[in-house]
C-alpha cells in the first residue's frame, strides 16, 4: 500500500509541476489543482498509512489513526478549493481584458505600467 | 490581559464582516467604521506592546484547549512589535487611500482592508504552525482581491501569476507542515523547539528536508532570490496603498524565518546544524543585489520601489542568517525601517503616478503638480531606503554591518557597494522626475484637486522614520532584549503549559 500511495503521489506531483510550468492560464490551474490534491494525500500520510481503524473513540476499536492529519486535510481541502476559485475568476478577468490568456508578461504593448487606474 | 490577545483578529474580522453587509453601498460610512477600527487596532496593538514588554509571553488558549492539543496564540514582544508595526503601518495607508479616493475606484476596498488586517495580526500573533498556514492563506486571499483593487488588463494578469506562485507557496507549506508533524507529532511552535532538540537518529534527514521546505515557503513570501519573480509585476502593478501596505506583507516571511530560524531550529539543532544559516546567507546576497541592479535598471517608479524592497530584503536575511542575538537585533530594528521607508515609497510612487501620465522613468515630462513636495518627499525617502545619513536606514545598515563583523570581507563590500548603486538608482529617477522635468515642454493637463490627507499620511511615514532614528538608542536597547528572548526561548516555551512527557 505504501508504494502504491507514494508513486500515487509523485505522478500527481509530477503532472502537476510539469501543468504550471505550460504558457496558458487553464493548464496551469489544472497543474495547481492536481498539487493540492497531491499535498492533500500527502497530508493524510503524515498520520501513518492504516486500514479500517476509526479516528474517535470507538468501544469496539482494536486502535486508532491518527485523527489530527484527517482534521487538518479537511482545512486545507476547504482553502485549497477557494483558493482555486479565486484563481479561476482572477484567470477569467484577465482572459477578458486582455483578449489571450498567456500567463507571462513580456508580450504586453506599450501600456504603461502602474499608471493605469 | 489575556483576553485582548485575539483582539487584533477579531476586531478586523467583525468590523470587516459589518462593512461587506451593512455599508456596501455607503462609501462614507465605509470609511467611518473601517478608520475607526483600524485606530482601535492601534490603540489595542499599544497596549499590547507594552504588556508584553513588562511581563514575559503570554498564552491565549483557543477554546481552553491545552497547548500542544489545541491552538494557542502567543503574545510575545517580537510579535507584539510586529503588530503595532502593521497597525501604524495601516492607519497612515487608510489615510491615504481615503485622501487620494483609491477607496472609490473599486468596491469593497475597506472591507478586504480589514480582513488583510485580520490575516496579518493572526500571522504574527499565532503560536501553532498549522495556524500560521491558515492566518497566511487569510491575509492572502485578502491580498488577491486589494491586488487587482480598481481593474485593468496589466493588473488582472500581474494578479494571476501572483496568485498562482503563492498558491505553489502554499502547497510547499502544506507538505513541509505534514512532513513535520510525520517526524514530530506535534505542531504547536514550543512545542516543536523542545522537540526539534531531542529527534531520534533516524528521523534526521526527513526532518532537514522539512526545515529545508519551511524555509523555502518563508523564502517566498520574504522575496528571497531565486523566488522573488513574484515581486516587481506585483507591487509595480498593485494600487499604490496596496503596494505599501503589501510592505509589510514581506516582512511576515522575515518574521517567520526568525521565529523558526532563531527559536525552532536554531543552528544548535543536532538534526539541521547550520544547514538554514549556510543555505540563507548566499541567498540573501544574492538579493541584496539583484535588488540593487534592479533599482538602478528599472523602468518605471513602481518597480523602482518594488526593487527596493527586494533590496531591503537581502540586507534583513543577511541579518537574520547569522543567527546571533546581535545580528536578529540588528534584524528588526532594519525590518521596522524598511517597512515604514519602502510603504513611503510606493505612496510617492503613486502620487507621481497621479500626477503624470505614467510613472515611467526613460523620458522627462513636464513638471508635475506639487512637484517641489513631492520632490522632497522622493528625496527623504531615498536617503532612508538607500541607507544614508542622517536617517534610520543608515542606522539599520550599520547596525547590520556591526552584528557580522566576522565576515566583514564579504559582507560590508556587498552592503556597501550596493548602496551605491541604489543612490545612483535613486538619482538617475529623481533628476528625471523632477529636474529634467523643467527642459520638458509645459503641458496643461487637468489639475489635481489638493490632496492634504494622502500627504499628511506620507510625511506620517517619514515621521516615523525620524522617530526611528531619534530613540535609535532605547529601540536598538528594546530590540536586543527581544532577540535575546529569541534566542533563549525557555520563557515562551514555558508560557504555553506543555505537559511534562515521563
Amino acid at each position: 500500500m505504501e508504494l502504491l500511495v507514494a508513486s500515487a503521489l509523485g505522478l500527481l506531483t509530477s503532472a502537476g509541476v510539469y501543468l504550471m510550468l505550460r504558457q496558458r492560464t487553464f493548464p496551469v490551474i489544472v497543474g495547481l489543482t492536481l498539487l493540492s490534491y497531491a499535498v492533500n494525500v500527502f497530508i493524510f500520510t503524515a498520520g501513518r498509512l492504516t486500514v479500517n481503524l476509526p479516528p474517535i473513540i470507538d468501544k469496539y476499536a482494536n486502535g486508532y489513526t491518527d485523527p489530527l492529519p484527517q482534521a487538518l486535510v479537511l482545512t486545507a481541502i476547504v482553502i485549497s478549493f477557494g483558493m482555486t476559485a479565486v484563481l479561476v475568476m482572477m484567470a477569467l478577468g484577465a482572459y477578458l481584458e486582455a483578449g489571450h490568456d498567456k500567463v507571462d508578461m513580456n508580450d504586453t504593448d506599450e501600456t504603461p505600467k502602474g499608471g493605469a487606474k | 490581559m489575556s483576553h485582548w490577545i485575539i483582539a487584533p483578529v477579531i476586531l478586523p474580522a467583525l468590523v470587516g464582516a459589518a462593512i461587506m453587509l451593512f455599508m456596501r453601498n455607503d462609501l462614507l460610512l465605509q470609511r467611518v467604521f473601517s478608520l475607526a477600527s483600524t485606530l482601535a487596532l492601534t490603540a489595542i496593538a499599544a497596549a499590547l506592546l507594552w504588556a508584553a514588554t513588562l511581563h514575559p509571553p503570554e498564552v491565549y488558549f483557543l477554546g481552553n484547549w491545552p497547548a500542544p492539543f489545541g491552538i494557542v496564540l502567543v503574545l510575545d514582544r517580537l510579535s507584539a512589535l510586529m503588530v503595532m508595526l502593521t497597525a501604524l503601518l495601516a492607519v497612515a495607508i487608510q489615510l491615504y487611500a481615503i485622501g487620494s479616493d483609491w477607496d472609490a475606484r473599486g468596491r469593497h476596498f475597506h472591507a478586504l482592508f480589514q480582513f488583510q488586517l485580520m490575516g496579518i495580526s493572526g500571522a504574527f500573533l499565532t503560536g501553532d504552525a498549522f495556524n500560521l498556514f491558515v492566518f497566511f492563506e487569510v491575509l492572502l486571499i485578502a491580498s488577491y482581491g486589494l491586488m487587482i483593487h480598481g481593474g485593468g488588463k496589466d493588473r488582472l494578469r500581474a494578479g494571476v501569476q501572483y496568485v498562482a506562485f503563492n498558491l505553489v507557496g502554499s502547497s510547499l507549506f502544506l507538505f513541509a507542515l505534514a512532513t513535520i508533524y510525520a517526524v514530530t507529532g506535534t505542531l504547536n511552535i514550543a512545542d516543536l523547539a523542545v522537540k526539534a532538540q531531542t529527534l531520534p537518529e533516524g528521523d534526521d534527514a526527513l526532518f532537514r528536508v522539512a526545515a529545508v521546505m519551511l524555509m523555502l515557503v518563508f523564502a517566498v513570501k520574504g522575496a528571497l532570490v531565486p523566488l522573488q519573480f513574484w515581486l516587481p509585476a506585483t507591487y509595480a502593478n498593485a494600487p499604490g496603498p496596496v503596494a505599501a501596505l503589501f510592505a509589510v506583507m514581506t516582512k511576515i516571511g522575515a518574521y517567520a524565518a526568525i521565529r523558526f530560524g532563531v527559536m525552532v531550529i536554531p543552528p544548535s539543532t543536532p538534526a539541521t546544524g547550520t544547514l538554514i544559516a549556510d543555505l540563507m546567507m548566499p541567498a540573501a546576497i544574492a538579493t541584496l543585489i539583484i535588488g540593487a541592479i534592479g533599482v538602478l535598471g528599472a523602468s518605471t517608479l513602481g518597480r523602482l520601489a518594488a526593487f527596493a524592497a527586494i533590496a531591503s530584503m537581502g540586507t534583513a536575511f543577511i541579518a537574520i542568517s547569522a543567527f546571533t542575538p546581535a545580528a536578529t537585533a540588528a534584524a528588526l530594528y532594519y525590518i521596522v525601517h524598511s517597512t515604514l521607508a519602502g510603504a513611503a515609497l510606493f505612496l510617492i510612487a503613486d502620487l507621481v503616478a497621479d500626477r503624470r501620465a505614467h510613472d515611467r522613468l526613460d523620458q522627462a515630462l513636464p513638471p508635475i503638480q506639487n512637484s517641489g513636495l513631492i520632490a522632497g518627499l522622493f528625496m527623504a525617502s531615498a536617503i532612508a531606503t538607500a541607507g544614508m545619513p542622517p536617517l534610520s536606514g543608515f542606522f539599520g545598515k550599520l547596525l547590520v554591518m556591526d552584528a557580522l563583523r566576522d565576515q566583514a570581507a564579504l559582507v560590508w563590500s556587498v552592503i556597501l557597494i550596493t548602496s551605491l548603486v541604489v543612490i545612483l538608482g535613486f538619482a538617475r529617477a529623481g533628476s528625471t522626475l523632477f529636474w529634467k522635468a523643467h527642459a520638458a515642454a509645459p503641458l496643461e493637463g487637468p489639475r489635481h484637486e489638493p490632496q492634504g490627507l494622502a500627504f499628511t499620511a506620507t510625511f506620517g511615514l517619514l515621521a516615523g522614520l525620524v522617530a526611528l532614528t531619534v530613540f535609535a538608542g532605547p529601540v536598538m536597547a528594546w530590540m536586543e532584549a527581544t532577540a535575546l528572548s529569541l534566542h533563549d526561548p525557555a520563557a515562551y516555551i514555558a508560557a504555553n503549559q506543555l505537559p511534562q512527557v515521563k
